[in-house]
């Protein structure tokens, strides 16, 4: 399967053609739909209308579900025929020509809210000289941090090139102060398992929803002493050990063999 | 992009961030547009708690609009019907009106934004970036 991401930078990508086409199918309108009413059930906002920002708005297809739900938006994105798809569909949110990798622009404490469908896995590209993905990463979640109330909570489903992005993203998201994680939905499919980036900018008096989520924590293995490792060693790791050591000391020392430590044959 | 809009958005160039004159942006050769709007008092009076009363006011004077009162109205509640004229002034104005086209100047850095079609333009030159 090609990712768009490796094709060329979003905002060539998405022309007039790619963006119409992007729009219009029912298949791509419907898994947007579901990825942003996920997104808000994770979210677990209150009742009342919140004041949302969509990084990576696109045309608008999850901005209308924010409308639909009774919270007013503002959306970014880098593509202009994207944009300009959004602004014939007449969406309700203000819609801005932005580059998330140089920073959100708004104030301190602007947003109660913020999400983002299948877009920050853009910022791990570089797609032109003189360009750190890790620097965009940095400034982007630095400034959505900044973006938003205390107690902000941010979701957003991505598409994740490899283990390595992830990590990137999840580094960048700490370092900025945010808390939270990573929800894997449908972790066994290959084709529908989902990324959703969880955080919370310092602490909120309503939780993330995450219901139905089981928890992997990271398994901690107690570092053994070197006792402990010396009495665990089998006979073949034994004289390795012995091996590395007296080469470290100049001794001349057999080669590495696969018959090393073998134990010989009964003869009798 | 709303009139509300105009009371968030700073700069985005990151030397600007630590500066206080990058918020808000100057607004020139502006053309306005009334668009009806659902009305929804819950929503006016959340983000009235959250405005920046005098950031409003630079806005609107370089609109053309000096008519607004010079303090913020507070503690407003949106379930006392006494309130609504208030809120219906304020939804007029915030989410109603809205800037089709303009200039957005920084305070800082003097970068002129673009608005166009209702989309400003925030993509920054390499030499921002």
């Amino acid at each position: 399967m090609s990712r768009p991401e490796e094709i060329a930078p979003a905002e060539i990508f998405y022309n007039d053609s790619e963006s119409q086409k992007y729009t219009t199918s029912t298949r791509v309108q419907h898994i947007q739909a579901k990825m942003t009413f996920r997104a808000l059930e994770l979210l677990n906002l209150e009742d009342f209308p919140h004041y949302i920002l969509d990084v990576g708005c696109g045309s608008g297809l999850s901005g209308e579900i924010l409308t639909e739900e009774g919270h007013f938006w503002t959306g970014l994105d880098i593509a202009p025929s994207m944009l300009a798809t959004g602004l014939d569909r007449e969406v309700e949110g203000d819609l801005f020509l932005s580059d998330i990798g140089n920073g959100i622009p708004f104030r301190a404490g602007t947003f109660d809210a913020a999400i983002s469908i299948s877009a920050i896995q853009w910022l791990c590209n570089a797609d032109q000289s003189g360009i750190d993905p890790k620097k965009r990463l940095l400034r982007f979640f630095n400034s959505l941090f900044a973006s938003l109330k205390r107690g902000g909570k941010f979701c957003a489903q991505f598409y994740p090139l490899n283990d390595l992005q992830t990590e990137n993203i999840l580094g960048a998201a700490k370092i900025a102060g945010f808390s939270g994680g990573c929800v894997l939905d449908d972790p066994e499919s290959k084709k529908n398992k989902k990324y959703y980036l969880v955080l919370t900018a310092g602490r909120s008096e309503r939780n993330i929803n995450l219901e139905n989520v089981t928890m992997d924590a990271p398994e901690t293995t107690r570092k053994l002493s070197k006792k402990q490792i010396k009495e665990n060693e089998t006979r073949k790791d034994y004289i390795k050990r012995k091996k590395e050591l007296m080469k470290k000391r100049g001794k001349v020392v057999a080669n590495d063999s696969r018959y090393m430590a073998r134990p010989r044959k009964i003869r009798f | 992009m709303k009139l509300l809009t105009t009371n968030f958005v700073k700069c985005a160039v990151k030397a600007c961030d630590s500066s206080a004159d990058s918020f808000p942006l100057k607004y020139e050769d502006v053309q306005l547009v009334q668009e009806e709007q659902d009305f929804n008092p819950e929503f006016i009076a959340n983000m009235l708690e959250r405005l920046d009363w005098a950031a409003l006011l630079k806005v609107a004077a370089d609109l053309g609009n000096t008519s607004l009162p010079s303090h913020k109205p507070d503690d407003v509640d949106p379930t006392l019907t006494e309130n609504e004229p208030l809120l219906r002034d304020l939804h007029s104005l915030l989410l109603e009106t809205q800037i089709t086209e303009g200039k957005m100047v920084c305070g800082n850095c003097q970068h002129v934004y673009h608005i166009k079609n209702s989309i400003p333009n925030f993509l920054l030159p390499p030499h921002l970036a």
